[in-house]
This record gives structure tokens, C-alpha cells and sequence, in this order.
């Protein structure tokens, strides 16, 4: 059933319902808390679950607009954890117009999904982009540090804008396979997860954690955490893929393995490149969360697994 | 070309601020993205100075940028008359858009007639814009400073003087570049800087305080 006005089915609301009710969950249980915490854990908590209600609800809005504005939304993602990432790196004087063009490549890309180009979607970054922009470097003629600029700019590009924007790609599947929840319940349902395994694995560490998983890339992720976060994550896949996906049982316990294992996989990297920069965090857009880049790290290795898995198995 | 300087205080300048609030802010907000730290430190009554590091065109539209709209009207930067003042859009452009108040760097050379157009805004109680490196440098590198700012400062006893340093507008839009490639850009702001009895004082002063914005930009952001 859709809903009259928004066009999305119900299940989307209702699902929707269900986080605002965690939400007000949480924000009910850290106001509880409040004496019995430390002030600065719990003005971090509360920086934190309100940064969530504001997430919650631009998703939530970017579900509501025409299909037009989601997938423009999801390319201004892609912008800012672009634009996030390039200003970490060091970068070389003469790749000013490089980087421009690298630039240009996002609106280019979500002009593919939008006018629903497969071929050139899956293609565009990764052969014609990864060609051209060390061309136009070479053709600059800087050769000193040539291979790191050639190298880290592709790999951004590939990162931030190729991996995510499989989001968008969701929307424009034929129909008919996910009837009941519409292509809105894949994002709903990968979004959800992957940001729920990282506030899962943050718990189970905090609650449990005692050895280290990967000591020297993130000093804080412990073994228990990781492996809290895949059961619960993987419980709630096989709970929420019957109302969200037409994912089977054991496809949908695959899916929720998958999106926990890749979900860190992708922490871990973004960790790994700020450890190798010497950098806190990297950004200060959310406050309470650091940069956009340590929000959506989850999601860079598992939206494109996810979508090609999803595909794979019923397209 | 001789440029006449018309200051009327308490006027609200309709097409700066049109320019600011439809154009500037919001490319400023979603292209390029600001940090800001002690924004609260800004000067917000005249008469006083901003000096800032210059590294781009971009580094006077976005200080002002950092002003509320009601503000606006009384923030100027000081800029060369005969770069923004060499065509007649630009110098259009320069007079009504960015309000800049001019410096003839050329023509004259006693520099109390240089410096009058900033005597006359500072009497006026407005809030300038000055670069001391005088010109733009190579992106994110830092030239000696100039010491037409201590002689402002020693003129308006109640004027402050607040440092501001600029980190990544170089890298967005650098000398001779003509496109903007956006870089999350860095912005802090410091205490006033203290006075001193003679220019290089004063100029080892200020030069202080960058030294000391710059590094804070980099304990905040850096694991030292």
C-alpha cells in the first residue's frame, strides 16, 4: 500500500516510526542517566543521539521529495565526503584543474543514475574518470609526486562518489521485484543497518570490549564489539528483510554478515587514513560525530556489496 | 584615476547586501564550507581592523561573509585602487558590491595620503578588512608583513586590531587560478593584538599572533 501523498509505501513510514521511537528511547535513557554519568560523557551522548535526530530526519525528508531530489541529495553526500577527503590529503599545486574535474565527475555521475544508464554508471569512474584525470595531470607536465596524485585522487573519487552513489542506483531497478516496500526499502534497509551495526559496535565495546581487534589502526575497536554488533545487526537484517527487500531468510542473514563485516571494514579504512595523517577527526560538520566521512565510512564498502549482491540474486 | 572616497555612516548598502545573502553566503555555506573558531572574537562595532594572511581573491568576500547581513553595511576591505579599480565594471563591481576603500599604492607616496581613505573609514566607525602581507602570495605560504597597520592603529586609539588567519582559500582559488575547486577552509580568529611603542614591534607583535592562529589550526586538526 502507498501512501497517498508521498507516493512511498507504508512500510517505509512504519519503519520510520520505529527509529524516531529508538531515538526517543535513547534520548529518554541518557536523560535518565544524567547523574549518573560524568558531565563530559554525557554532554558527548547528548551532542550525539541530537545529531542523530537530525540525520533521521533529512533522510527521512530526502525519502519524501521526488525521486529527482533523492538521487540529487545522495550526489551532495557524495560532495561533501568528497570535498571532505580531498581537503585531508596534501595536495599538489599543479592539480588544481585535476581535482576541478574530479569535481565535475560527481554531478556527471548521478546524471547517469538519473536518466537510468546503467553502463555508463558502472564504467564512468572507474575506467573513464580513472583515464582521464592522469592524463590531464600528465598533460600539466608536474612529474614530481605524479603516482600518489594519480593514485589518491582516482581512489577518492572511487571511494566517496563510485561506491556511494549505488545508493541512488537502487531507485531506478525495475519495480516489480520489491513490490510491497519499493526500491526506498533497499536504502532504507542498508542505511539502517550499517549505521546500526556502528552504534551496535560502539556498545558492545564499551559494555564488554577488553581485546583489541586491530590495535594499530583503531586503538578503540575491540574484538567483543565487532562480533556484538555482527549478531545483532545480522538479527535485525533477518527481522526487517521480510517487510523491506525481497531478500529470502538465508539471503537476508547473508545480507546483515555482510553489511556488519564490510560496515567495519570501511571504518577501519577511513580510520586508516587519518591514522596515516596523523588526523582527529575529519571533519566538524556533525557535531558530536566528527566529519561527514566518519558517518558514511560504513557505507563505502557495503552499498556497493550490497547492491550488487541484491542484484545478483533477484534482477 | 583618482578615487574619491564617500563614506555616509549608518547607510544600509541595499546591492552589498542583495549580493551577500543571495550569492556569497550560500556558496560559501554549501560549495566551499567553513570551520570557524572563536567567531565570537570578531569584531562587531567600528572602528576597528581585521588583518588576515592573503592567499586568494576569495579571502576578503569570505571574511565578510562571516558578518550578520545588519553588520554588513560597515564592513570594508582595503584593497589596491589601481588592481580592483582598473576597468569600469571593476571598478563598479569594487565600489558598490564589495564597498572596497581604496589604496593608491602608486600614485602617491607619502603615506599619510595612502593611508587617509582608512583614517576617514575608521573615523567613520567602520570595520576594515586589511591584508598586511599587501599582496596575495603563493598558496598557503606567508610573506612579511607591511607596517601601514601600525601606523592605522596608532592614529584611532579605541581602534582594535584582530588577527585572523586563513587556512585552505589558497588552495581553493590561488593567484592566477581562474576556477574554484573547493576545499574545506579553516578560519581563526585571535585576541586583539597588544599594542607596541614602535612598527617593527608591533609588526613582530602581529606576526606573533598568526604564528600562534596557525598553530592552532594544526593542534586541533593534527594528533602531536
Amino acid at each position: 500500500m502507498n501512501h497517498p501523498l508521498f507516493g512511498i509505501p507504508n512500510i517505509i513510514f512504519i519503519t520510520f516510526g520505529g527509529i524516531y521511537s529508538l531515538l526517543c528511547l535513547g534520548s529518554l535513557l541518557i536523560y535518565r542517566l544524567k547523574h549518573r554519568l560524568a558531565a563530559h560523557d554525557y554532554q558527548e551522548l547528548t551532542k550525539r543521539i541530537n545529531a542523530w535526530w537530525v540525520m533521521v530526519t533529512i533522510i527521512f525528508g530526502a525519502f519524501l521529495v521526488p525521486e529527482g531530489f533523492t538521487i540529487t541529495a545522495i550526489g551532495f553526500l557524495s560532495f561533501f565526503a568528497f570535498k571532505e577527503f580531498v581537503s585531508l590529503i596534501p595536495t599538489r599545486r599543479t592539480d588544481h584543474r585535476p581535482i576541478f574535474w574530479a569535481y565535475i565527475a560527481i554531478p556527471l555521475q548521478f546524471y547517469w543514475i538519473y536518466i537510468g544508464w546503467y553502463g555508463m554508471f558502472i564504467i564512468f569512474i572507474p575506467l573513464y574518470m580513472a583515464l582521464f584525470l592522469p592524463m590531464r595531470m600528465v598533460l600539466i607536465g608536474n612529474t614530481k609526486g605524479f603516482m600518489t596524485a594519480a593514485s589518491t585522487i582516482n581512489w577518492l573519487l572511487l571511494f566517496t562518489v563510485f561506491c556511494l552513489s549505488h545508493m541512488a542506483y537502487f531507485l531506478k531497478l525495475p519495480e516489480h521485484v520489491n513490490e510491497h516496500a519499493s526500491n526506498y526499502g533497499f536504502i532504507l534497509f542498508l542505511v539502517l543497518l550499517a549505521q546500526f551495526n556502528d552504534v551496535m559496535q560502539f556498545t558492545w565495546g564499551k559494555l564488554l570490549g577488553k581485546h583489541p581487534v586491530l590495535s594499530t589502526v583503531s586503538p578503540k575497536k575491540t574484538t567483543e564489539g565487532f562480533i556484538g554488533g555482527l549478531i545483532i545487526t545480522t538479527l535485525l537484517a533477518y527481522l526487517l528483510a521480510p517487510f523491506l527487500t525481497p531478500l529470502t531468510v538465508w539471503e537476508s542473514i547473508g545480507a546483515g554478515l555482510m553489511i556488519a563485516t564490510f560496515g567495519f571494514i570501511g571504518d577501519v579504512s577511513i580510520s586508516a587514513v587519518k591514522r596515516d595523517l596523523n588526523i582527529k577527526d575529519s571533519g566538524a560538520l556533525i557535531p558530536g560525530h566528527g566529519g561527514i566521512l566518519d558517518r558514511v565510512d560504513s557505507l563505502i564498502y557495503t552499498t556497493p556489496l550490497f547492491f550488487h549482491y541484491v542484484y545478483y540474486l533477484h534482477y | 584615476m583618482s578615487i574619491t572616497c564617500t563614506t555616509k555612516p549608518k547607510k544600509t548598502k541595499w546591492l552589498k547586501l542583495l549580493f551577500f545573502s543571495l550569492l556569497i553566503k550560500p556558496i560559501i555555506t554549501i560549495l566551499i564550507g567553513l570551520r570557524i573558531y572563536n567567531r565570537e572574537l570578531l569584531p562587531c562595532f567600528g572602528p576597528a581592523i581585521v588583518v588576515a594572511n592573503h592567499n586568494s581573491h576569495l579571502d576578503a568576500v569570505v571574511l565578510m561573509s562571516l558578518y550578520p547581513l545588519k553588520t554588513l553595511s560597515m564592513v570594508r576591505p582595503v584593497a589596491a585602487a589601481d588592481y580592483f579599480f582598473r576597468n569600469r565594471f571593476l571598478s563598479w563591481f569594487s565600489k558598490n558590491i564589495l564597498d572596497l576603500v581604496p589604496i593608491e599604492r602608486n600614485t602617491l607616496t607619502n603615506k599619510e595620503d595612502l593611508l587617509q581613505p582608512c583614517h576617514q573609514a575608521l573615523a567613520d566607525n567602520q570595520i576594515l578588512i586589511l591584508f598586511p602581507e599587501g599582496t596575495r602570495g603563493e598558496p598557503e605560504q606567508r610573506q612579511p608583513l607591511k607596517k601601514g597597520i601600525f601606523y592605522l592603529s596608532q592614529a584611532h586609539a579605541e581602534c582594535t586590531v584582530t588577527p585572523v588567519f586563513i587556512y585552505g582559500l589558497g588552495k581553493t582559488l590561488p593567484k592566477g587560478e581562474k576556477v574554484i575547486v573547493p576545499f574545506f577552509s579553516d578560519i581563526v580568529i585571535g585576541q586583539p593584538v597588544p599594542s607596541a611603542p614602535n612598527a617593527t614591534d608591533y609588526i613582530a607583535n602581529l606576526q606573533l599572533s598568526f604564528d600562534q592562529l596557525a598553530q592552532k589550526i594544526k593542534t586541533d586538526r593534527y594528533i602531536i
